[in-house]
């Protein structure tokens, strides 16, 4: 068996956060969100963490993990874009704008670009439809987004390099 | 500090504060202009921060008198950024779209001088009052948002608010509060349209030593944010309701399951919360009585499915958000197996209101069977895309046209979709039909959270029933054989007409595999998964026809079956198109007709929004 | 008891309030398909998710088909089990399960046995009209267990068991929607999981997707090679199951039978485990007392309680959940690895030949055997003590595969010296045997006296955690019995705390024990068939002469001539063994070294 290794400061982090939902499985998917929070990711190690601190088995945690889309075992890009494909946003175009990211960055849905800055994904539905269709960009939502504005868009970050 | 012990201490500090400053009549003593920013998800989307920031630095500048007061959606989604200006003596004045410039506009025209600038999208409010049923909007569940600020109990307690609370508790038994509330006729704004005060009864009549009473804000329909507007424009409204149900159903703890995806509604949600525990509105002895309440917030984090009151609960315990067969209903075993009542967000909305007013004001709005108002989310094709809350009863016709302001650019009404991949399209046909549940679903669709997606010509049903299907097989949760399979084989079939292969007898796998699958799946999700599919096939059975026998879309949108061309007659050759392809699809001299290599063409659609002179086409 | 009246398919019934539709249906006659649906009662088994949707009915009144195997049954109640509505429901439901699973029944070995294939051919499938994208999963083959999830179903009868029974935690659901799927913590092979190879899941799948690993080939290797010689030795349980897969009535012994088959396919001996396992009860027996006199001259170190150590899955269990306590368990191998120890060593010695010419092959009711003859400690220079070890299943199909007709066979009897046994070793197989066998030898030789009552019936039975005190002459020697490794986690949570009233418990991880053992021909948990097992271990253990293990006259010789005595030095070097911690832990990593 392979033996995974985390830092003890890491460890001891993922205890308090268990601590702070009182080590109490039913809190499982809020301390997730915390933990996801706090690396960005949840790694296979870090599960393992959390499902001894909780004493359930890993395999409960890992099957929470792969069951809710907000949660990832891959770090996501430095900035995470997230194209709404909600119905207000398909109707108004959003594969299109989803294209447009895919050519611009060079990757698919799912995927980082190499430089580590972006990453792409779906999501349903940031409930501002009526500004569809829209994008987030680590959590800056843009309404009105046109294929054209990717650039413009895109141009912004790149310059925060 | 402010600490509510009684009512007296409430209606106290209501007086307190509408001496100071009042809200509805306002500053006309104090001369004070009131600018409000709509200050949601949405408008923040569309710069509301910065039309904030700009707003008090001119006002400092010039030195105007004027407070700014940061609240939720004004409802106009259409116009955000949207600010509203109210100068002592006048009716309030929606601006839309504003910018620096117009805000200059606002301030030197407007706030000074008093002249409505013309080239300024504006709006009178106050048009979603009662009394005045013209607008056909009804604001009861909105009635607050775009008016108060969301992060200040004060002004929720100002307009009234824990009034209702605290009436229930210190005058009335559970069963005489359930019983407004179920002669009020309200029914849940959830989807399911379930009596609201006969479930608060079954969970009351549930023995056990300890309840639950649980707040739905998953908003999974993805087209639906009436939710949110509430959370992030209201808070305080959903905290007041939630303790009353708590009192009539003997719980004494509050779980409110929120969509991650929503960080400001969970933001505020939070803020009202601690407001409210140090106004003892939330805690132990509430109005000194030995009814005592708390709130907890779970968040989900992306599954649709999670919606289902069942699923809900397993994702609030920690566990995969699956469904579970019903009965029991989580009001007999529900929270790790105790009798939890569930209830959406919109309907907690309504109940301080119905509990203030009584039951006979509120049955007196709406239809037979459909009481009080809906919340939609009007949105895709219309023009005036946004929230709107009409009484039950009102045409689809009056929300898409009269308020709705019709089809955006002209084009031609096709469809509406209501309840989202759980509902179904309606057609010009179902157009003055009158909303409520029941005319809804004989009509082959739902009214769900209340999403309204409108359609014009250029939407394709079948692509459109393969949309809603992409996002079933996406959302499943994978438990039960007919939803987790028969689902995919839809979208597959679907997916096979849209790209040309379809023949005729998948038409009929179609209708039989989604009659199945709606009669035997687990939960909810896949009982109406394939509505989209049934409906449009209902209504729009000319379409897939064309698809199948054809190989035609007739809205040119799936892309297997179209070609895009150029004609030669019309094009002057000015390039535009083929700097617009980003595959080089299109070739031609400067000012020689161009033309499209059909084998590079990806039918993205970029060539003709670029020409200036209709030459592109589709076939 | 209150009952209701319901009317199924226009005949009236009364039953009591919440039977369902499927069990009121079932009392009158009419058997409704079902797969998700598992009930053992005994067992405390329930899977019941209402998830494959194979048992719909028509209910009046109801909008949409109730799912029968999960809608109680209410007063006035009107159900039709078989319109075209229900009907054609099933069989779309049916042909959409088989529309992602691979066509593969003739060279499947669930063939004949498969719940998936009975139901289609009941439906009448002929044709599915609904195709499209398969799963496609690797297929992850541990040593015990076969796990291809191609054939899964999603029942989840397995998650069920591995976690509420068993309480392994090794299987769980994962992803969602199309791409959901039963497997492991982050999808790692059974070996890298938490699993037990109790084979309970597999045990209990309706189809092959989990399956126990296949070795038959290895022994027709090994049989048709003139070099070697090929010893079998077959477990105590396996011949009272051996006979359900050629039609015996449950609890048929058909230990004659079995050994004339195995002559038949050709091994050079045909010994007995129980020889094996009255030797384990000499050096258990012996560990036991030298423990219990430690503990009773007052030794705080000694560990009391002893715990068996017979069962693999157990021990696995052990070293993977409570690796602190391994140091309770006797250090004893198991009946399967003395077993070899002794054919390779001694009996190979007194052949005169080297033990890599020797090919010891196992018959077990049991998957996790499989697993622990691959233990590398079990092995001498990469030569195991136990080469192949097959389970009961595959025996049936070697025997079928060698043309045997097996009902015909006259029986014969095991060959000498390692297929001598006593009564003790017989019902090893079933649960609480392996304890009493232990009391009746070290009774005897802790009191010295003559054991009277020899059938120690408070020993005996079904339920899921027994205790008994037997009198030790005078001293009240307290026996914890647990099987299931569910309910063995409650008595070593015992140990754990410190609250354990136990001087020795005994743990098998199979409902029943070995009787209900992976590999057994399937009984689906039906303790019917479990106690017709274990009753006629208990009858083979009346009839025989000998009924106590150290009374065995080659276990006597054995020590005269070779071993000295239980607990000696060579017993110790050759049949007694050590743990290994192997739970999963994250290391820490040395923040001095660059991490990222
Ligand atoms: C697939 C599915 C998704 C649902 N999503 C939601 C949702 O996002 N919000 C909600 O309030 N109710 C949702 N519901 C309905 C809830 O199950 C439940 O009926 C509702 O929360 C009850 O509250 P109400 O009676 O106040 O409407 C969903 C139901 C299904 C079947
Ligand atoms: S209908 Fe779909 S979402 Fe509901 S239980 Fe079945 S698989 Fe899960
Ligand atoms: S449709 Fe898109 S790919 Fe095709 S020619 Fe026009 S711009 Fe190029
Ligand atoms: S944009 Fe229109 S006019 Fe210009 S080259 Fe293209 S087709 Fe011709
Ligand atoms: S599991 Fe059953 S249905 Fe599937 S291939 Fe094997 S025998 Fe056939
Ligand atoms: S029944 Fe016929 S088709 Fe089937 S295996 Fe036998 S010979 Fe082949
Ligand atoms: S063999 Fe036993 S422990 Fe392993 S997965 Fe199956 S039930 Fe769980
Ligand atoms: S592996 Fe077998 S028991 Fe487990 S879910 Fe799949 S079909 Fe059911
Ligand atoms: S009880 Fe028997 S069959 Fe089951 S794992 Fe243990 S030794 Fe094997
Ligand atoms: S559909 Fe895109 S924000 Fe709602
Ligand atoms: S303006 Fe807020 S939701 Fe539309
Ligand atoms: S047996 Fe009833 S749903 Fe599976």
């Amino acid at each position: 068996m392979e033996t995974l290794c985390l830092s003890q400061s890491k460890i001891t982090k993922i205890h308090d956060i268990c601590e702070g939902y009182n080590n109490d499985s039913a809190e499982l998917i809020n301390i997730l969100h915390a933990t996801q929070g706090t690396f960005g990711f949840l790694p296979a190690e870090v599960q393992e963490v959390i499902a001894s601190r909780l004493d359930i088995p890993v395999s409960k945690v890992y099957g929470v993990v792969t069951f809710y889309s907000f949660f990832t075992m891959t770090p996501n890009g430095k900035y995470p874009i997230s194209v709404c494909l909600g119905t207000a946003c398909y109707v108004r175009g959003a594969e299109k704008v989803l294209e447009e990211l895919e050519r611009q960055l060079d990757i698919k849905v799912g995927e980082t670009t190499n430089d580590g800055l972006f990453s792409l994904d779906c999501l349903r539905c940031v409930g501002a439809c009526g500004l569809a269709p829209v994008i987030s960009i680590a959590g800056k939502v843009y309404g009105r987004v046109s294929p054209d504005k990717v650039k413009k868009i895109l141009s912004e970050y790149y310059y925060q390099e | 500090m402010n600490a509510v012990k009684t009512t007296a201490d409430l209606t106290r500090i209501r007086e307190s504060l509408c001496t100071s400053s009042d809200l509805f009549d306002t500053n006309e003593n104090s001369g004070q202009v009131e600018i409000k920013v709509s200050m949601a998800t949405c408008g923040i989307a569309a710069g509301a921060r910065e039309v904030n920031t700009y707003l008090s630095e001119i006002i400092e500048r010039e030195q105007i008198k004027a407070s700014i007061i940061r609240t939720g959606c004004m409802g106009y989604c259409y116009a955000e950024p949207t600010i509203e200006v109210k100068i002592p003596g006048e009716e309030p004045i929606v601006f839309g779209h504003v910018n620096k410039s117009k805000i200059d506009d606002i301030v030197f025209c407007y706030i000074r001088k008093g002249i409505l600038p013309d080239d300024i999208t504006w709006m009178k409010t106050g048009t979603a009052k009662e009394e005045d049923l013209s607008s056909k909007q009804l604001h009861i569940a909105l009635r607050n948002c775009g008016h108060i600020d969301p992060e200040s109990i004060d002004e929720y307690i100002k307009v009234d608010g824990y009034q209702a609370l605290g009436k229930v508790v210190t005058e009335m038994s559970p069963d005489e509060a359930i019983k407004i509330i179920m002669d009020s006729g309200l029914r849940g704004r959830g989807g399911g349209g379930f009596p609201t005060g006969l479930k608060w009864q079954i969970t009351r009549k549930s023995q056990a030593d300890q309840k639950y009473v649980v707040c739905n804000a998953d908003e999974g329909d993805p087209g639906a944010f009436m939710d949110r507007s509430i959370l992030e424009g209201d808070p305080h409204s959903i905290i007041e309701a939630m303790t009353i149900n708590g009192y009539c159903t003997g719980a004494s703890k509050g779980l409110v399951y929120i969509r991650a995806e929503y960080p400001l509604a969970i933001e505020r949600l939070k803020i009202a919360m601690q407001q409210a525990r140090e106004y003892g509105l939330l805690g132990e002895n509430i109005f000194g009585t030995d009814f005592s309440f708390d709130i907890e917030i779970r968040y989900g984090a992306g599954a649709f499915v999670c919606g289902e009151e069942t699923a809900l609960i397993h994702s609030m315990e920690g566990k995969r958000g699956e469904a579970t067969v019903k009965p029991p209903f989580p009001s007999e075993s529900g929270f790790k197996g105790y009798p939890t009542n569930v209830n959406n967000v919109e309907t907690y909305a309504n109940i301080p209101l119905i509990i203030r007013k009584g039951a006979e004001w509120f049955s007196r709005i709406g239809t037979a069977k459909s009481k009080g108002t809906k919340v939609f989310a009007l949105a895709g094709k219309v023009n005036k895309v946004g929230l709107v809350e009409v009484p039950m009863g009102t045409t689809l016709r009056e929300v898409i046209f009269d308020i709705g302001g019709g089809i955006k650019d002209g084009k031609k009404f096709k469809a509406v979709q209501t309840g989202g991949p759980s509902g179904g399209c309606l057609t010009e046909k179902h157009l003055d039909l009158p909303i409520d549940y029941d005319n809804l679903l004989a009509a082959g669709s739902m009214m769900g959270s209340g999403g309204m997606i409108v359609m014009d010509e250029d939407d394709c049903m079948v692509a459109m029933a393969q949309f809603y299907l992409d996002f079933s097989v996406e959302e499943s949760c994978g438990k039960c054989s007919p939803c987790r399979i028969g689902n995919k084989r839809l979208h597959e079939i679907l997916q096979k007409i849209t790209s040309g292969n379809g023949e005729e007898e998948d038409l009929e796998k179609l209708r039989n595999l989604a009659g199945v699958i709606k009669d035997t799946a687990l939960c909810g999700l896949g009982q109406t998964s394939p509505n989209p599919v049934l409906s449009t096939m209902d209504n729009f059975y000319d379409e897939y026809i064309a698809h199948v026998n054809d190989k035609l879309c007739p809205a040119h949108q799936c892309r297997r079956l179209t070609q895009y061309f150029i004609d030669p007659e019309k094009c002057t050759g000015c390039t535009l198109c083929a700097r617009a392809c980003s595959v080089d699809a299109i070739k031609g001299e400067r000012k020689a007709p161009h033309v499209i290599d059909p084998t590079l063409c990806v039918r993205c659609g970029a060539c003709i929004e670029k020409c200036k002179f209709d030459a592109v086409y589709v076939h | 008891m209150e009952t209701v009246k319901v009317i199924i398919d226009r005949k009236e019934l009364e039953v009591p309030k919440g039977t369902t539709i499927l069990e009121a249906a079932k009392s009158i006659g009419i058997r409704i398909p079902t797969l998700c649906h598992m009930k053992l009662e005994d067992l405390n088994y329930e899977n019941n998710p209402g998830s494959c949707r194979i048992c719909v009915v028509e209910v009046e009144g109801r909008r949409n088909l109730a799912p029968a195997c999960k809608t109680e049954c209410t007063e006035g109640l009107v159900v039709k089990t078989y319109t075209s509505r229900v009907m054609n429901a099933r069989r779309t439901v049916m042909e959409l399960i088989l529309s992602n699973h691979p066509f593969e029944c003739l060279t499947c070995s669930k063939n004949g046995y498969c719940e998936l294939q009975t139901i289609a051919h009941d439906l009448g499938i002929r044709e599915v009209r609904y195709t499209g994208e398969q799963s496609v999963f690797p297929i992850d083959r541990s040593p015990s267990i076969v796990r291809n999830m191609n054939k899964c179903i999603m029942c989840r009868r397995c998650e069920t068991m591995c976690n509420e029974i068993q309480t392994v935690g090794a299987l769980t659901a994962v992803h969602r929607g199309f791409e959901a799927a039963v497997s492991t913590a982050f999808e790692k092979d059974m070996t890298g999981s938490t699993c037990s190879y109790c084979g309970q899941c597999v045990s209990i799948c309706p189809v092959n997707a989990l399956s126990g690993r296949n070795n038959q080939q290895e022994v027709l290797n090994a049989l048709a090679d003139p070099d070697k010689i090929v010893i079998v030795q077959t477990a105590p349980a396996v011949r009272a199951a051996l006979g359900r897969d050629f039609g015996f009535e449950p609890g048929t012994l058909v230990t004659g039978k079995m050994v004339s088959a195995l002559r038949y396919l050709g091994f050079d001996y045909v010994f007995d485990t129980d020889f094996a396992a009255d030797l384990t009860i000499m050096e258990e027996g012996t560990e036991l007392l030298h423990r219990l006199s430690d503990y009773l001259k007052g030794d705080k170190e000694v560990k009391i309680p002893l715990m068996t150590s017979c069962c693999p899955g157990w021990v696995s269990f052990v070293e993977q959940h409570y690796p602190d306590l391994s140091s309770h368990l006797s250090t004893a191998k198991s009946p399967q690895q003395m077993f070899g120890a002794i054919a390779k060593n001694y009996f190979a010695e007194n052949l005169g030949v080297a033990r890599d010419k020797i090919v010891v092959v196992s018959v077990m009711p049991c998957l996790a055997k499989k697993y622990e003859a691959s233990r590398p400690e079990f092995a001498v220079d990469g030569n195991p003590d136990v080469d192949i070890s097959i389970y009961t299943r595959e025996l049936a199909r070697l025997i079928r595969y060698a043309n045997i007709n097996f009902e015909e066979l006259p029986d014969s009897d095991f060959d000498r010296p390692l297929g001598e046994s006593t009564g003790a070793a017989i019902i090893f197989g079933t649960t609480g045997g392996v304890i009493e066998a232990a009391c009746r030898t070290a009774y005897e030789l802790y009191t010295g006296k003559r054991l009277e009552q020899i059938d120690i019936e408070e020993l005996r039975g079904l339920e899921g955690i027994r205790s008994a005190t037997i009198d030790f002459n005078g001293l009240p020697l307290k026996i914890g019995i647990a099987h299931g490794l569910g309910n063995a986690r409650k008595l070593i949570e015992e140990v754990r705390n410190g609250t354990s009233p136990y001087h020795a418990i005994e743990i098998m991880a199979c409902p029943g024990g070995c009787i209900g053992g992976g590999g057994q021909p399937f009984h689906k948990g039906n303790m019917k068939v479990l106690r017709k097992r274990a009753s006629a271990l208990y009858q083979a253990d009346r009839d025989k002469t000998i009924r106590r293990s150290h009374e065995n006259p080659y276990i006597i010789q054995l020590y005269k001539e070779y071993l000295g005595e239980p607990c000696g030095a060579l017993s110790h070097k050759l049949l007694h063994t050590h743990y290994f911690d192997r739970k999963e832990i994250v290391g820490i990593l040395d923040e001095t070294k660059n991490e990222e």
